[in-house]
């Protein structure tokens, strides 16, 4: 009999699949091993948005690692103050130094100030037109303006202004999610307390700068000279300030011939 | 006694899961990068190996054969390897968490990795008794480990190598991986 067949192999079949089920789910329950209160407690406080700023995994792997006591109390940076003083009350231990950072876009050129080189009408994504020819902008380390970093931003945070993208520092939480999102990795994050910033990441010479955009750092080192506390520094054609060494004087502002540093307090 | 070291030497070199019979490529590929990481997953693969050939030989010879149910060991086996592996890893997190920690990622993913599957079936196929089929598959682990460890030093040369920009990464671990399988058809006729 075929049919008989068939029915002893759906039995015995669908038995084994039963009793490995049944093995399963007993045994999830009785061997479960019991969560640690304390972490879901630790992972409540964190926001949840997993951006991975803390330098762990997601919150959860934060959370454990606050559990487990290897982790300083200070690194979420989306929560703030709050969270870090709730994550100390929680742990009963000193709350560390909360050192908010904000993300700020390092590029001036907008439509006005540096020229485009192709007419793009491609997808309008920043990564996108980054693979053809690297962008539209004659200068290679400039913000491409399609908003790859604003479509990243969960909290409305960044707008794109004559084809550039400019950060409301009220509104970012130092996430980093437009860090990784920006194709042109000129998205940085920087300290709060930071008010005078080179708004330029072009490595390109002096020449090449000034014939493609006005407000490219040139590396002409006007400003190393002026500044009295050796917090710049000119590496491949780019200053840099050490804002450990800032003390916001302003001068190199009012000195960089093509206006690139700028205070943003 | 001799057939039994036979059995487990021609696991090792003749049979080799990976280089003579290419089941579990998807491990060997992915994770021989780095020996460590190798060495784990191999040692995952000798215990899962063994475990499931425990469990799925006593039920093809006493469930499936006598009900004429040979031709769904597949299928049963999948299934019963797949519940047994998910079974240790609960019970291991439970009361052995240092070998839950040292096993990690690799005890689920070989859960039904091809090898595994391929080594409790091949045991019919070669009709070896319980004792037997146990060896087997403890000597087709240990191969793993074998080739695992072998390719992984393999890797770790090609890494500082100059290699051609069209044959760099993949392809040019296939390449080695095929001349490695190649030196092991130097062990046939050794045993078995």
């Amino acid at each position: 009999m075929v049919f008989m067949e068939i029915i002893v192999a759906v039995v015995i079949v669908g038995i084994i699949g039963f009793i490995a089920g049944l093995g399963l789910s007993v045994a999830s329950v009785v061997m479960a091993v019991p969560s640690n209160e304390h972490t879901e407690k630790l992972r409540a406080v964190l926001p949840g948005v997993n951006c991975g700023a803390c330098g762990y995994s997601g919150c959860d792997a934060y959370a454990n690692a606050l559990a487990e006591g290897s982790a300083k109390t200070n690194l979420c940076i989306p929560g703030g103050k709050s969270t870090v003083t709730r994550i100390a009350e929680l742990l009963g231990v000193q709350a560390d130094d909360f050192m908010g950072k904000k993300a700020k876009v390092l590029c001036n050129g907008s439509y006005v100030h540096t020229e485009r080189k192709i007419k793009y009408k491609g997808i309008p994504t920043c990564d996108a037109a980054n693979m053809m020819y690297s962008g539209t902008s004659a200068c290679d380390y400039a913000c491409l303006g399609f908003g790859d970093c604003a479509n990243a931003c969960e909290y409305g945070a960044i707008e794109i202004k004559n084809g550039v993208a400019v950060v409301d520092p009220r509104k970012c939480t130092g996430c980093t999610k437009c860090v990784s999102a920006c194709p042109k990795q000129i998205i940085e994050m920087l300290p709060e307390s930071a008010n005078v910033v080179v708004i330029c990441k072009s490595l390109d010479k002096g020449a090449v700068v000034r014939r493609i955009c006005d407000v490219g750092c040139i590396g002409c080192k006007l400003c190393v000279k002026v500044c009295q506390y050796d917090a710049i520094t000119v590496d491949d054609n780019l200053a840099v300030i050490d804002q450990g060494k800032c003390t916001s004087c302003g001068e190199c502002v009012k000195v960089c011939p093509q206006n690139c540093i700028k205070m943003t307090a | 006694m001799n057939n039994l070291i036979t059995i487990f030497l021609a696991g090792i070199l003749t049979e080799n899961m990976v280089l003579s019979k290419f089941l579990g490529i998807c491990p060997f590929l992915g994770v021989s990068k780095k020996l460590n990481t190798a060495v784990s997953m191999s040692l995952a693969v000798i215990f899962v190996m063994v475990l499931s050939t425990l469990v799925t030989y006593p039920i093809y010879a006493n469930i499936l054969v006598p009900n004429g149910l040979d031709y769904l060991q597949t299928i049963v086996f999948i299934l019963v390897i797949a519940a047994l592996v998910q079974l240790v890893e609960i019970f291991f997190k439970r009361f052995v968490p240092p070998l839950y920690r040292a096993l990690g990622i690799y005890l689920p993913l070989i859960t039904t990795n091809c090898a595994v599957l391929g080594i409790t079936l091949l045991h019919f196929t070669k009709e070896y008794n319980f004792v037997e089929a146990i060896v087997n598959a403890l000597g087709a682990g240990v191969g793993f480990l074998v080739a695992m460890v072998l390719f992984a030093g393999i890797r770790s040369k090609l890494e500082t190598c100059d290699i051609i920009k069209p044959l760099n990464g993949l392809p040019i671990t296939l390449i080695a991986a095929s001349i490695v399988a190649l030196s092991f058809l130097g062990f046939s006729g050794l045993v078995g």
